[in-house]
């Protein structure tokens, strides 16, 4: 594999009439003393979904998982840099963590329902946060599981272990108890990587459907994946975010070397 | 002939090894699986012969609260009252289980969740160093400090169930705190991940997702606390009081089925009621260990279920 320059960047501007919904400047990841992402600064816009792509190891993941401060629960690790949503920048200490996560949901790669019912799942957050009226439970439970595609298929028994459930069907059910606590912005981690291709294209419908109501942003290994549901899409390479461009022109015209050597597979 | 076809025929170096092998491992598990067996032969043999051979009655022996076996009562009939020891053990046992608890998942949740740094650190050498501390060594302190500051406290002689627990709560601590660790650690990482994401604070996601993946470990545990709690011998002994009298309170001596056997089984000839009426104890005290031992395989069994 060739070496790329990493100051060979392209990042997309966007015009004052787009709202951003996230925005990280300068964001810098150390473990323990091995700095795993050099200073990412990267807007993201509300209402679209934006995909990270990249090879294992360039740091898309890292970078999704200290949005929302995921990476404070490894130790060793540091976040340097600024995360501005609303506002706040919620890489800093007088932020609440739990709160902000309320906001910020995240799927992760593997599905990782509890072992509870499907409905206690879903509830699980909404009652840690106090809501205990039965009928709202009841509607959000139905919501949740309309959006995320999957009612149908459990509603006649919501008491079952959410672990009987199917891969596919797991991972829906974590998008929708990721939901029901109404975030601004879904964070996924590859939600798709560990289900078979029937189960990835009614999650992907499930995300396109989402988009509507919220601002995603997946991280996928799979580039026909970025490229179906994506609107802007991001190119990792060691750390660094080497082009970020709407997707169909990270598709069909990179302007970055690099980018384009691993769109058309010639690494990764 | 072909020679791969006349190799392939002929039984190889590797397969004769491998034969041997099995035989060997057999040979040692037939071993244990015999001594079990002969144990429980043993065991049962004796004990049983208190109700053939002297015909004690067994529902008498389990229900009466007499435990004389040298003299026979006014009727002539052997005094074999097994009650006073039967309580004796359950009552040392839940309650130090009971006190026991709570403190071990405290610390295990300390070690795992809290400070795993200064866990594995300070908190994992400290609790195998009280696994390795020999139970006469419990019993002595549980002697010198314990039965003392209970005489203090409430009066009587300090000696009673209320010792035992104290002594039989130290005890069983480790073992109980390191299996609970063992099970939090066992809940995997991702579980945690989902809950904290989902903007669960710490202690939410402690007490409603990591306690409850980790429940069967942790009762596992617990019965095992108790297994070793009614089994233990020595410690107790030094610290109960040693009378076989059904316990009014917590702070009268009292005994307890180890306690009984291991004054007793000295001083009786082999073959007379008192010797077999203590084989009788003993028997209960396997059959009760088996109990415990298939509690914790149910617990296993229904633990796998719900995942």
């Amino acid at each position: 594999m060739q070496n790329y320059s990493l100051t060979d960047t392209f990042i997309r501007p966007f015009d004052q009439g787009q709202e951003i919904a996230l925005a990280t400047s300068a964001l810098k990841v150390f473990y323990d003393d091995h700095e795993a992402l050099h200073g990412v600064s990267l807007p993201f816009e509300r209402y679209k979904i934006t995909a990270l792509i990249g090879a294992s190891g360039s740091g898309k993941s890292t970078f999704l998982r200290s949005l929302n401060r995921m990476n404070d629960t490894i130790e060793g690790t540091r976040v340097t840099g600024s995360i501005m949503y609303r506002g706040v920048d919620i890489n800093s200490k007088q932020v609440d963590v739990y709160e902000m996560r309320k906001h910020i949901g995240m799927v992760f790669q593997r599905p990782n329902p509890f072992a509870k019912s499907i409905y206690d799942n879903i509830t699980f957050a909404p009652r840690r946060f106090g809501e205990h009226n039965k009928e709202k439970l009841d509607q959000l439970v139905e919501q949740s599981l309309k959006d995320a595609a999957l009612w149908d298929q459990v509603k006649d028994d919501l008491h079952q272990s959410g672990l009987a459930l199917s891969g596919g069907q797991q991972q829906r059910l974590c998008i929708a108890r990721a939901i029901a606590m109404k975030p601004d912005i879904l964070l996924l981690d590859e939600p798709a990587s560990a289900l078979d291709p029937i189960s990835t294209s009614t999650v992907e419908d499930t995300l396109l459907q989402l988009k509507d109501h919220y601002t995603i942003i997946i991280v996928t290994h799979n580039m026909q994946q970025a490229a179906r549901i994506s609107d802007y899409t991001a190119f990792f390479y060691s750390g660094t975010a080497i082009e970020y461009d709407e997707t169909r022109k990270i598709f069909t015209r990179p302007k970055i070397k690099a980018t384009e050597d691993y769109v058309s597979g010639h690494f990764g | 002939m072909d020679p791969i076809r006349a190799a392939m025929l002929k039984r190889s170096r590797s397969a004769k090894r491998e034969r041997r092998g099995k035989l060997i491992s057999l040979v040692c598990i037939s071993l244990i699986v015999l001594v079990v067996a002969a144990i429980f032969f043993f065991v049962a043999s004796r004990g049983l012969a208190t109700f053939f051979d002297n015909k004690v009655n067994l529902w008498a022996f389990l229900s009466q609260s007499v435990w004389s076996p040298a003299v026979n009562d006014a009727h002539g009939n052997p005094q074999v009252g097994a009650l006073p020891m039967i309580v004796g053990s359950f009552g040392v046992t839940f309650l130090s289980a009971i006190v026991a608890t709570p403190f071990a998942v405290g610390a295990a949740i300390f070690m795992t969740e809290i400070s795993p740094r200064l866990g594995a650190k300070i908190l994992q050498p400290v609790i195998e160093l009280l696994v390795g501390i020999p139970s006469v060594v419990y019993g002595f302190i549980g002697l010198s400090v314990v039965v003392p500051a209970i005489r203090h406290a409430f009066g009587g002689t300090g000696f009673g169930i209320l010792a035992g627990t104290f002594v039989l709560f130290v005890m069983i601590l480790p073992t109980v705190t390191s299996m609970t660790v063992d099970a939090l650690h066992a809940v995997p990482r991702y579980y945690r991940e989902a809950s904290l994401a989902l903007g669960a604070t710490r202690w939410q996601t402690i007490s409603r997702v990591v306690l409850r993946a980790a429940l069967p470990g942790i009762l596992t545990g617990v019965v095992f606390g108790m297994a070793r709690a009614f089994g233990e011998a020595l410690a107790v002994q030094m610290v109960i009081g040693n009378a076989a009298l059904l316990p009014h309170n917590l702070i009268s001596p009292a005994s307890t089925l180890t306690s009984v056997l291991t004054a007793g089984i000295g001083n009786t000839v082999m073959g007379s009621l008192e010797n077999n009426a203590l084989w009788s104890l003993a028997l209960l005290l396997l059959l009760m260990s088996l109990a415990f031992n298939l509690v914790i395989r149910w617990i296993g069994k229904k633990g796998e279920m719900k995942r």
